[in-house]
């Protein structure tokens, strides 16, 4: 199939693959060595790429002063949570979707998607006073269920792409075997859905722990996830490079993590299965 | 027991009807093959059967009680797929007890029938691997196994060795004819390979369009064929079907004859042509000949090896005995 | 394709997400539409409980009317459509490289992929502090560096600096969706215009670029809805100020810092309707793919 390709070739594809990888990636680096450094050498001129001192004192301040901790637990909470309740009402319907397709079934992903697209800044007002009303603003059950609603149509498209992909002929299989419904589902169907309900699960821990319109405008004091928390580093408070770069490092060390196990899901989650 | 009677049975897809009321009997113990080109509605009509798809109308009988609306678990049958349908994230041994599992069967008895299941279809080394490690025709055989676990009253396959290649299909093809022999269990087979239809059915029932163009045995389908379409469906190669004139003169509005019945002359007989494309199976040769009249080439069977070459001209001469005759309608004329 | 009997099932199954659904569409939307033919200013006294007076379009006509309308429009169309040329072109580029074979693929496919995963508040201050701060970020020591002046970024290239931090962010989105619709194309059909003596630049010409076209039509439509409604990049850098405030920005100014929900609701309205219009045409892409 391939070709050799020619060292020569190789060597200048990788040198310039490389040299555009880290400078999109510097920023990122950019903020974690930074997180290391003491304030002063933070905003040092030249700016040091080595030889500062080596420090985890930000780290450490970061949770002192403003109890990072319960914003991590906000956003733990909030991500967790929303994308279970997302799960437990999308399984069931992504399953009869697949596989009892009916003439409507098309019409219904379809709105869903359209519902994802509503934006968001169109019934802020209606939202905030439904959540005032039912005493859900500034709450993590609140957030809870707004995320999990608006993620919701992402979660049922996925599902739906990857239970299309299970062959129906096995389900029928199972059911000349014997099985009924609740065997079907608990002996065939979960075990060969679980990929792809993890998949799913995985992506939209990170749309739900990223998501920064809702969080931003329905959190006060006391719900807050990480997203609201960086936002409050926006108002100058003097000398804070290593101290952001630190909470900042906090706050996305684990979604990366996450998003890269999660690459090829990504694709196909946000294209709604258009590209694969 | 297994027999199973069509009463009227119909199915409609919404405004389209695939296939319009039928009545099909299926003796216990028969090897029943439907066949038909691709869309006839020979698959619907096994997942009717199944109980997979909901008939329209018409009642469905198994051994002389109403299955019509009993679910497909209950009604005693198993099913062999075009895909296999195995569970892949479960072991062959896993795959093939998973009927009996439903049954709920103790473990002992599971595993003694799985082996013995095994047994006969030579598994016994792969029971503990998954569907994704063995080959096609291993597969076929976990799927086969899976169905003779049950004890079923019949067995339903549809279209079963169209995945395989062409080597590993003459074989599968014995090893269920064999598998009949010893079972004695009425089977249902889907297919729209003639040879296969030809080489296992005891009874075989030919579809075009939902309709059962005609019912019989092999024997009787290749030696009277009701009609056009099953005259040109059964037989490999094609029969040679001749309108025009030359029909005329037989009293028909078309004439039949095999390949096999055309005898060849260098110097006389009824048709005169010149030899075009010739294909050497060593134990047959096949000529196409283009005869003076008849706008197809004509397809013709000659034992052995003939040294008839590109261009050279003979003489073809039906067998009257084996002439077949079709009236203006496409059916047999006696 | 199945039986009665699951299909009542299936239909029950459903109900939860589409109830669901349903009323997070429907309950908001008819508010906000309500709100927008009213005068409802809560810090002058308007109440829902005393009633709000019915001002018919007058919100639709004050909100398109106001001094910010069109700039607003203009931030919001310069925004979206450089993010858009950005990530485009760059992502075809960035997709075709990292297709090719060299050393440590995987790494440097990491490096690419990983400013999708960071929230949108923390890179927006990492660049406006760490990179672009006229004193102390990144850039300004460059400048320096090059024997230039500084530039500020978040005060004089206001704009540009949105669609920076914004392009960075939806850069590796395009490339990720690219690269999978490059594999996805048939290296056969690559050697046959090999054969037939098609160079390499016609051979992206006439067989990668139409292969990728409908990837880039999903790309564009998608990151529009998302960049349309662009929020905290906005929120945490210049608060709307310097001529980047956009359409979803004023809007959320007027509901919010100038609590006037008839008028934000008339704007919110305006968003709707427009959103639609794109996706529309994602769902007919979409759509159509469902029938396969």
């Amino acid at each position: 199939m391939a070709r050799a390709v020619s060292t020569r070739r190789k060597i200048i594809t990788t040198a310039v693959a490389w040299a555009i990888g880290l400078v999109i990636f510097f920023p990122i680096f950019w903020t974690i060595l930074t997180s290391f450094k003491t304030e002063a050498q933070a905003i040092n001129n030249p700016p040091l790429f080595w030889g500062f001192d080596f420090t985890l004192e930000n780290y450490a301040v970061v949770q002192e002063r403003s109890d990072y901790m319960r914003f991590l637990w906000n956003s733990v909470i909030i991500a967790g949570g929303s994308t279970f309740l997302g799960i437990l009402v999308a399984v069931p319907a992504a399953w009869s979707m697949a596989f009892v397709p009916s003439r409507r079934t098309k019409d219904i992903l379809l709105w869903m998607l359209s519902t994802k697209m509503l934006p968001a800044v169109g019934v802020l007002y209606p939202i905030s006073l439904i959540f005032v009303e039912f005493g859900l603003l500034d709450t993590r059950i609140g957030l809870t269920l707004v995320l999990m609603l608006i993620n919701l149509p992402i979660i049922v498209w996925m599902l739906y792409t990857y239970f299309r992909e299970i062959p129906i002929d096995i389900l029928e299989a199972a059911r000349m075997d014997g099985a009924g419904l609740r065997q079907e589902i608990l002996y065939v169907l979960t075990p060969m859905a679980i990929p792809g309900i993890a998949s799913t699960v995985l992506l939209n821990i990170i749309l739900a722990w990223n998501e920064a319109f809702w969080t931003l405008n329905l959190t006060a004091a006391s719900a807050p996830p990480l997203t609201a928390f960086i936002a409050s580093y926006s108002s100058p408070e003097g000398l804070f490079y290593a101290k952001l770069s630190a909470a900042s490092t906090m706050a996305i060390a684990p979604i990366l993590i996450l998003g890269w196990f999660s690459q090829k899901q990504l694709v196909r989650g946000l294209t709604f299965g258009a590209v694969k | 027991m297994g027999r199973i009677t069509l009463d009227k049975v119909a199915k409609s897809f919404g405004e389209v009807e695939v296939i319009p009321p039928l009545d099909l009997t299926i003796e216990d113990g028969e090897f029943v093959v439907f066949v038909g080109p691709s869309g006839c509605g020979k698959s619907t009509l096994l997942r009717l059967i199944a109980g997979l798809e909901d008939v329209s109308a018409g009642e469905i009988r198994i051994d002389g009680k109403d299955a019509t609306a009993v679910p497909p678990a209950k009604r005693g049958l198993a099913m062999v797929f075009q895909s296999y349908a195995l569970y892949p994230h479960m072991s062959v041994r896993k795959n093939i007890a998973f009927p009996l599992r439903m049954a709920g069967l103790d473990a002992a008895e599971q595993e003694r029938r799985v082996r013995a299941a095994a047994d006969v279809l030579n598994l016994t080394d792969y029971l503990d691997r998954r569907p994704g490690q063995l080959s096609g025709g291993q597969r076929q055989r976990v799927a086969i196994g899976r169905a003779i676990v049950r004890e079923p009253s019949a067995f339903l396959f549809d279209e079963p060795l169209s995945n395989l290649d062409a080597a590993l299909r003459v074989g599968m093809r014995l090893e269920i004819s064999e598998l009949h022999n010893r079972l004695k269990t009425t089977m249902i087979y889907v297919t729209h390979d003639q040879v296969e239809a030809m080489t296992m059915a005891d009874k075989i029932v030919v579809l075009r369009a939902g309709n059962i163009e005609q019912v019989g045995s092999p024997l009787e389908l290749y030696r009277a064929p009701r009609n056009l379409f099953v005259a040109g469906f059964i037989g490999s190669p094609k029969m040679n079907l001749i309108g025009g004139d030359i029909a005329a003169r037989h009293h028909a509005t078309t004439i039949g004859i095999r390949p096999e019945h055309i005898s060849v002359s260098p110097e006389a007989g009824e048709w005169h042509g010149t030899v075009g494309v010739s294909e050497h199976l060593g134990s047959d040769t096949f000529f196409h000949v283009a005869c003076e009249g008849i706008p197809e080439p004509v397809t013709v069977r000659v034992g052995g090896e003939v040294s008839l070459h590109h261009g050279d001209a003979i003489w073809l001469t039906p067998d009257p005995d084996h002439l077949h005759r079709f009236d203006k309608d496409g059916l047999r004329v006696a | 394709m199945a039986t009665r009997h699951s299909r009542s099932a299936a239909r029950l199954m459903m109900a939860p997400a589409v109830i669901l659904l349903m009323g997070w569409m429907l309950v908001p939307l008819t508010m906000t539409l309500y709100f927008s033919f009213k005068r409802y200013l809560p810090m002058r006294g308007d109440s829902l409980e005393r009633g709000l007076d019915w001002v018919g379009f007058e919100n639709y006509v004050r909100f398109i009317t106001s001094s910010s309308f069109w700039p607003s429009v203009q931030a919001t169309l310069l925004i979206v459509g450089g993010v858009l040329v950005i990530t485009v072109i760059l992502g075809v580029l960035l997709a075709i490289l990292l297709d090719q074979p060299f050393w440590g693929q995987g790494v440097v496919r990491i490096l690419v992929i990983a400013p999708f995963f960071v929230m949108p508040t923390v890179s927006a201050l990492v660049w406006k502090n760490m990179m672009m701060d006229p004193v102390n970020g990144m850039f300004a020591h460059l400048w320096r560096f090059f024997g230039t002046q500084p530039v500020s970024w978040m005060s004089d290239a206001s704009v540009q600096s949105i669609i920076l931090i914004v392009s960075w962010q939806w850069l590796p989105f395009a490339t990720l969706i690219l690269l999978t619709a490059i594999q996805s194309l048939d290296s056969e059909q690559l050697e046959a215009a090999e054969m037939d003596g098609a160079p390499v630049l016609a051979r992206f010409w006439f067989i990668v670029l139409p292969h990728l076209g409908r990837a880039i039509t999903i790309v564009i439509l998608i990151q529009t809805i998302f960049l349309l409604s662009i929020f905290a990049e906005i929120f945490v850098t210049t608060g709307g100020s310097f001529g980047t405030r956009t359409l979803t920005y004023l809007i959320f100014q007027r509901v919010v810092d100038s609590q006037n929900i008839g008028l934000g609701s008339a704007g919110g309205v305006y968003a709707i309707i427009l959103a639609n219009i794109i996706a529309l045409f994602l769902m007919r892409i979409v759509g159509k793919n469902l029938d396969r």
